[in-house]
């Protein structure tokens, strides 16, 4: 994987993992479940990148957490949307929507663009 | 998810653990991931390792994680700190606006504490901490002859036994190496006296003779034009003057056109050359109390005949020590004295720092005031104390409840500093507006004779000490209320709906103690100000020597031509304007003389012919050059011979009158009356004069001669008019009189003789004035202390002195009970200020004038002040006491 790919990766995991908060307090664990399960099993969240993701949104003041018990009664980190980060949400979701769609339509091109007369 | 319960979300109940925190959430994903796993079948050991396996490089995410916790809990605390103060300030603004009362009484006693302290460290910083205004300041260097001399002959010398020659002057600048520059000007100021006409009104100026190079070796730069030229200070120069900011400013509205127009002084056409930056006030350096409008050239061969004429200055050469130059000018002298055998003194010169010279005297003066001002803000602090003690044993169970519900000690602390901060910031705020108008006062007192003054305001300097002494008074004062106020007993005070009883009496011992405290403080202020008080007194007692008041001065201005004949000249002027004044109603005696009491003075030698004097006498004495008439308008007592007349001129025998210190020297154990004196030659003593204080009141009276104006040439002319009007009404008809005579006579001010004393005692009044009122703020505090104090107890004790009264006590008794404890409070204060006195007064010495520092009237006359002042304080909760109604009492709590 080169540097570029990262980038958008990690760009893109940001807006999963508040898309996936959106829903409700949860913990990490539970975050990349979530994620898998919705894209049909097509977007594993690697462990390794998705704490430190959460941790850096946790710092930026779009996600808070705090301690508590888990559904069968271990002690785990929930986190939760700021009022902040749901607005970036939605920000990012209607940006990740247009880079999208403007990718769409350039792959899906069947034709050259037409050359403008001078 | 399920329910919290509450002990698992503190999980890092005492400090977050950064590194716990992030193993024990990766601890939870491997384990969910563990269950999972096993739940789709795997067994458990495989399960774990797939997990591991899965989770890839675990150290470095917990690195990353560590990483950005510490960042978090940074930041957070920050968020935390000013989150909390904002809230403590908000929380305190609240109370203190619900609480207005106390809130205004507090801050205008901060005020007034902050105010005088300052207003008072402006002085100081200003006199004493500041360099002079002059660049470099501190290689100038202030040179005074007449080291040889004895005190007692040097006052007998006056300024002229301090003074050089200017041979002097001149052999020091050519031969010394310590100096890069030394440059002198002519201190008799009455040299410089000169009537300004052309323009208006004629008007009386005062310029001093300066050096040439007197600017350059101070470093002041004209701020219009040039300095003087080479040429302009040479014998029948062009003549020239520079004027001072403040006459340029006066006399010509600050026109820059002045500059290289002729001016008429005393009818000579002088060409105004340039003007001095505001900066430049040679009064308040050189001779405090006095402006000075102009600077003419002091032109050394013109000097050369006069005496002793010149101040020195000098600037030493960078790295040159004031000891090296002394030391150098102690070789010099001796060398040069040998070389002019012509010589009368041997000059031998004291030489210190300039700034020493200006403010030296004013040292401990000023080292007192502000030690005052510093009792005051401890009286301010105490005070400050007792009040946020009565506060927070009013608010104990706010205090309590706060506590109960989970606020820590250190919270509340920091919140009851907060609120004493916000107290002093608003003090502070309100005391700097006070200093600034107090400081902008005495800037403005022009006649307050003390150097400098004119300079003063509240600067950075000021503003950081304001700052400074405000957040001191409220850490240190406020803190031990705080504490207080935190260790109160919870169940206690939550219990109790009064306030609680064991807590109630320790508060009250504590303020007890700050009371007594602050009494003992303002005892020693009372006891200060009270011997200064007694010492200004003594001073204004003094036997002049003349009578000051019913007696007024103008300054006049006449012609003699100034030749060979302006002596029958100028008693033929004299004669008829002294005929035409004493002809105004109301005038009752007139008379005219070169130099007042109590300020310039000049000397010349004198001695009793066929005497000879051991050598430690000095055979001067100082030199009036006054009518007949002249003694008896200023109230003088001529105790023997007569008054001088209008025969007494030039041709006739030469006669002087003295007073009887110049008896006593030059005559011992004889009557000098009809005897020969040697002044200029032969001189017959016609008078025996009483003794007039010379240099000031505080100093004994010096030998001194009165020489006819017909037989002398006197330096300046004052008319001296006693009358029982207010001068003011005669001042026309004077002046009038004055014009008719003389049509360039200056538009003079008609002083009071009085003015002339009161400006000779006026630093003495200053600090007489400053010490008085900050004793008079202190004991006001003290008094406001024990009031509060015993206010206090008495409202604790209602219910018991309503039992007390239910029993049988008279009002009186209550009454005496009340009152006796304030005054127990009062005597302790008393007794521990007063040995606090004794060391001050020791102390203030030194500043005292025919007052020993054990005064016993003052120290008596405090210590009933103090107790008067108690007993009133007391009494007007005593009264509230005495009418306690027993039965309300007994039926609230």
């Amino acid at each position: 994987m080169d540097k570029a790919q990262l980038e958008l990766v990690r760009g893109t995991l940001d807006v999963l993992i508040l898309k996936a908060l959106a829903w409700g307090r949860l913990h990490g664990y539970a975050i990349t479940n979530l994620i898998l399960r919705q894209s049909d099993d097509a977007l594993l969240v690697e462990e390794g990148t998705l704490y430190p993701a959460l941790w850096r949104l946790e710092n930026k003041g779009l996600v808070e957490s705090e301690w508590g018990l888990s559904e069968n009664n271990r002690k785990a980190k929930f986190y939760w949307l700021t009022s902040e980060g749901r607005k970036h949400l939605r920000q990012e979701t209607k940006t990740w929507e247009a880079y999208a769609a403007a990718v769409g339509k350039v792959l899906s091109a069947t034709r050259p663009p037409q050359v403008e007369e001078a | 998810m399920n329910r919290t319960p509450f002990w698992r979300r503190y999980a890092r109940l005492w400090k977050p653990d950064v590194r716990a925190d992030v193993d024990d959430e990766l601890r939870f994903h491997l384990a969910a991931k563990v269950d999972q796993l096993i739940a789709q079948g795997m067994d458990p050991e495989g399960a774990r390792r797939e997990a591991e396996r899965q989770f890839g490089e675990l150290a470095m995410v917990q690195e990353v994680g560590e990483r950005l916790g510490r960042d978090r809990e940074r930041s957070k605390q920050r968020k935390d700190y000013w989150g909390g103060l904002m809230q403590d300030l908000r929380y305190a603004l609240r109370t203190l606006s619900r609480d207005r009362a106390f809130t205004i009484i507090t801050v205008v006693i901060l005020a007034l504490g902050i105010a005088a302290n300052t207003a008072v460290f402006s002085v100081v910083n200003t006199v004493l901490l500041r360099p002079l205004p002059f660049p470099d300041s501190q290689r100038l260097v202030w040179m005074e002859s007449g080291r040889s001399l004895n005190a007692t002959l040097r006052d007998a010398a006056g300024l002229s036994g301090l003074t050089y020659t200017v041979a002097a002057y001149e052999e020091f600048q050519r031969h010394n190496r310590s100096f890069q520059q030394v440059t002198g000007f002519n201190p008799f100021y009455g040299n410089g006296e000169f009537t300004l006409t052309g323009r208006g009104e004629p008007q009386a100026v005062l310029g001093v003779m300066v050096a040439e190079n007197f600017f350059q070796t101070l470093g002041v730069q004209p701020m219009l034009g040039r300095l003087f030229t080479h040429e302009e200070c040479q014998k029948n120069g062009r003549g020239a003057a520079v004027l001072s900011y403040a006459f340029w400013q006066r006399q010509y509205a600050g026109d820059p056109n002045i500059v290289g127009q002729a001016i008429l002084l005393s009818k000579k056409p002088v060409v105004v050359v340039g003007v001095l930056p505001a900066s430049f006030d040679f009064g308040s350096v050189f001779a405090p109390g006095m402006r000075m409008d102009l600077f003419v050239p002091a032109v050394m061969d013109e000097l050369r005949y006069w005496g002793n004429t010149l101040a020195i200055v000098g600037r030493l050469k960078p790295g040159a020590t004031v000891s090296q130059a002394q030391a150098e000018s102690d070789i010099l002298f001796p060398q040069f004295k040998a070389a002019h055998p012509d010589w009368f003194e041997d000059y031998a010169s004291t030489l210190t720092g300039l700034k020493e010279f200006v403010t030296g005297k004013l040292r401990r003066s000023l080292i007192v005031l502000w030690c005052a001002v510093g009792v005051i803000l401890l009286i301010v602090g105490v005070n400050l104390s007792n009040l946020l003690l009565a506060r927070a044993a009013a608010r104990g169970k706010e205090f309590a409840m706060r506590m109960a519900l989970g606020a820590g000690r250190g919270r509340l602390i920091r919140q009851l500093l907060t609120e004493s901060l916000v107290l002093s910031s608003g003090g502070a705020i309100l005391g700097l507006g006070l200093a600034y108008a107090i400081t902008m006062y005495m800037a403005h007192q022009g006649s307050i004779a003390l150097p400098l003054l004119s300079s003063v305001r509240v600067d950075g300097a000021a503003l950081g000490w304001t700052i400074l002494i405000a957040v001191a008074t409220a850490v240190l004062f406020g803190f031990v209320p705080a504490l207080r106020a935190s260790t109160g007993n919870l169940q206690d005070a939550l219990k109790d709906a009064g306030p609680g009883m064991s807590a109630g009496r320790k508060h009250e011992r504590m303020r007890a103690a700050l009371v007594i405290s602050e009494v003992a403080l303002a005892c020693v202020l009372l006891v200060g100000a009270g011997l200064l008080l007694r010492s200004f007194l003594k001073v204004l007692d003094v036997d002049l020597g003349f009578q000051p008041s019913h007696a007024a001065v103008i300054k006049i201005d006449y012609d003699d031509g100034n030749d060979k004949n302006s002596r029958i000249r100028r008693a033929q002027i004299l004669r008829e304007m002294l005929r035409n004044v004493e002809a105004i109603p109301g005038v009752e005696a007139a008379g005219e003389t070169d130099m007042l009491p109590l300020g310039r003075n000049r000397s010349w030698g004198f001695q009793a012919k066929g005497h000879t004097y051991p050598k430690e006498v000095a055979t001067v004495a100082l030199v009036r050059i006054v009518t007949p008439g002249y003694l008896n308008a200023m109230g003088m007592h001529l105790l023997e011979g007569r008054d001088f007349n209008w025969q007494d001129v030039e041709g006739r025998e030469n006669v002087v009158i003295i007073n009887q210190a110049a008896a006593r020297r030059f005559f011992p154990g004889e009557d000098p009356v009809g005897r020969l004196a040697l002044v200029n030659g032969d001189t017959r003593v016609i008078g025996l004069l009483s003794d007039v204080r010379e240099h000031s009141l505080e100093f004994s009276a010096s030998p001194e001669m009165y020489l006819p104006a017909a037989q002398t040439d006197p330096e300046g002319a004052e008319l001296v008019i006693r009358t029982k009007l207010p001068p003011e009404a005669l001042a026309s008809a004077v002046m009038k009189t004055l014009r008719s005579l003389n049509p360039s006579q200056p538009a003079a001010e008609f002083r009071p003789l009085q003015q002339i004393v009161d400006h000779s005692v006026s630093p003495r009044r200053f600090f007489v004035m400053l010490v008085a009122s900050f004793a008079l703020l202190g004991l006001i505090l003290a008094s406001l202390g024990i009031y509060g104090v015993i206010s206090y107890s008495v409202t604790r004790q209602t219910q018991e002195i309503g039992i007390r009264m239910a029993l049988g006590a008279t009002a009186f008794q209550v009454q005496r009970g009340v009152i006796a404890r304030a005054l127990r409070l009062a005597l302790a204060g008393v007794t521990l200020g007063t040995i606090g006195s004794f060391v001050t007064a020791r102390w203030i010495a030194s500043l005292l004038f025919g007052t020993r520092p054990t005064d016993p009237a003052t120290f008596g006359g405090i210590v009933v002040l103090l107790c008067a002042v108690a007993l009133l304080a007391g009494y007007l909760p005593a009264r509230r006491a005495s009418r306690i109604d027993p039965m309300n009492a007994l039926r609230t709590n």
